[in-house]
């Protein structure tokens, strides 16, 4: 019994300056916040890269092509070091070069760019599959009755590719808030950094890191449960999948 | 940009990438072996097995795998010694647990990490199978086992076959993560090297170029495999 005491101590959970409990709890608002944040700005890369895929030049194509392929065929670790880095150091030198001095790099705003930036390539391959399951008769349709392509992609494409995207940007979601954790590598103050150094300073690793994975778990499900009601919601009028 | 240092740590990176494909290729082999019966008794199994591999595969798909290794390692691993200053017995038996090097701790975590995403891979090819060749098999007086080895199993690998690829390179792309509990393979030796040398940018570049190299070469070899295949579709 006396293995048990060492192992489990609830009382570190508490609020206030004698347990982690709020340190954790913050840590869990970096990461809802990275991840909404680093999602919002992927989807709008996706949906950028998808339509420049689709409708783009042969130069656009190539360059979104090897944007897509590069970012799938190297860790997200690398790649969140490597433009971590690359990123505050380049934005430094250029302003060095253009005369102003150095500033410090928020590391909040650096994750969600970093994030996004990787997660665009993914969301850019949903998303294009997505548009080009919608039938193309339904767009020459919008075409033929003189809709600008802002109007049609918002009343025709949008709600239609929506089925066919939602599965994979589910999928996507659940990607961003699990790839958060690897932001702790470069230092950043979440909720796997967070919980780390609890572990540490009071020795309970297995405590911590069973409540860190419980915690990630919960939104894995609660997002489960919000992206299925999405999905009957965008499906509504279709004939059900078998 | 600054190259000089790539033949000096060429050993060290060479044994890198070895223990990065060797964590590769047998939390790949391993796990898929066990993704096999978590997907069966999702399928057909008793009722606590099936809630059980379910479980599994909820944990295992709903939690990082960088949490997954530091619960392993530093959660679990930091139990021996505890156990160890409890029981002299258990210390003087399993001395090789308490003192396990973190490959291991990354290999297991992997091969767990890849057998629940693969079972429920193999949950969904099992429930592919059409339910007349099962019925045919079993009309033929198979016994179940012979149902399952004969048309069960080889016609849901069949379908799986196409997606294995896929799977390898996402666990290919995981790998660098062992390194947070300190594995010296590819990316440990990395950051060795970014710490001795002080360049930011050129080991993870050459990093980066040496997954997209991997990656390729993973791609062409299972393409290779699958055309060996004979499939009609």
């Amino acid at each position: 019994m006396l293995v048990f005491a060492v192992l489990i101590n609830f009382d570190l959970l508490a609020l206030g300056p004698t347990g982690y409990g709020d340190e954790m709890f913050w840590g869990l608002m970096r990461t809802i916040q990275i991840s909404v944040l680093a999602y919002a700005l992927g989807i709008s890369l996706g949906l950028c890269g998808a339509m420049g895929k689709l409708t783009g030049g042969k130069w656009l194509k190539n360059t979104l092509e090897g944007y897509t392929t590069l970012v799938r065929a190297v860790p997200d670790l690398v790649l969140i070091l490597l433009l971590y880095y690359a990123g505050t150091d380049g934005i430094n030198r250029m302003l060095v070069s253009i005369g102003l001095g150095p500033i410090e790099v928020n590391g909040l705003v650096a994750a969600i760019f970093v994030l996004g930036f990787v997660y665009g390539a993914f969301s850019t391959e949903v998303l294009r599959a997505a548009i080009q399951a919608v039938p193309i008769g339904q767009i020459e349709a919008a075409k033929a009755y003189g809709m600008s392509p802002f109007l049609r992609f918002r009343r025709i494409v949008l709600p239609a590719m929506l089925p066919y995207a939602i599965p994979g940007m589910a999928n996507l979601w659940l990607n961003i808030t699990k790839a958060s954790a690897l932001i702790s590598v470069v230092g950043f103050m979440e909720l796997a950094l967070a919980t780390r150094q609890a572990a540490a300073v009071s020795k309970l690793y297995l405590m911590f890191y069973v409540i860190l994975a419980l915690v990630y778990l919960s939104i894995t499900l609660i997002s489960n449960q919000v992206f299925g009601w999405l999905e009957r919601r965008v499906r509504r009028g279709q004939p059900k999948l078998a | 940009m600054v190259w000089d240092w790539l033949p000096q740590y060429f050993p060290l990176l060479a044994h890198g990438l070895y223990l990065t494909l060797v964590l590769l290729f047998w939390s790949v082999v391993i796990g898929f072996m066990l993704a096999v019966p978590i997907g069966l008794v999702q399928v057909t199994g008793p009722w606590p097995l099936r809630y059980l591999a379910r479980g599994y595969c909820t944990f295992i798909r709903g939690t990082p795998l960088l949490v997954q290794l530091w619960l392993l390692y530093y959660g679990v691993g930091s139990l021996f010694p505890v156990i160890g200053a409890e029981f002299p017995t258990f210390k003087e038996n399993f001395m090789w647990l308490i003192r396990l090097d973190a490959f291991y701790y990354a290999l297991l975590a992997f091969t767990l990490n890849f057998a629940g995403y693969e079972g429920e891979v193999m949950r969904g090819a099992f429930l592919g199978v059409p339910k007349g060749e099962l019925e045919a098999a079993r009309a033929f007086g198979m016994s179940p086992w012979k149902v399952l080895t004969r048309v069960w199993f080889p016609r849901a690998v069949r379908q799986v076959l196409p997606t294995l690829a896929g799977e390898t390179i996402s666990q290919l792309l995981s790998t660098p993560l062992a390194f947070t509990i300190p594995v010296m393979e590819l990316m440990g030796v990395t950051s060795r090297i970014r710490q001795d040398t002080f360049l930011i940018y050129e080991p993870l570049l050459f990093l980066a170029f040496v997954y997209f190299v991997l990656t390729f070469l993973i791609t062409r070899a299972f393409n290779y495999f699958e055309g060996l295949v004979p499939s009609r579709r």
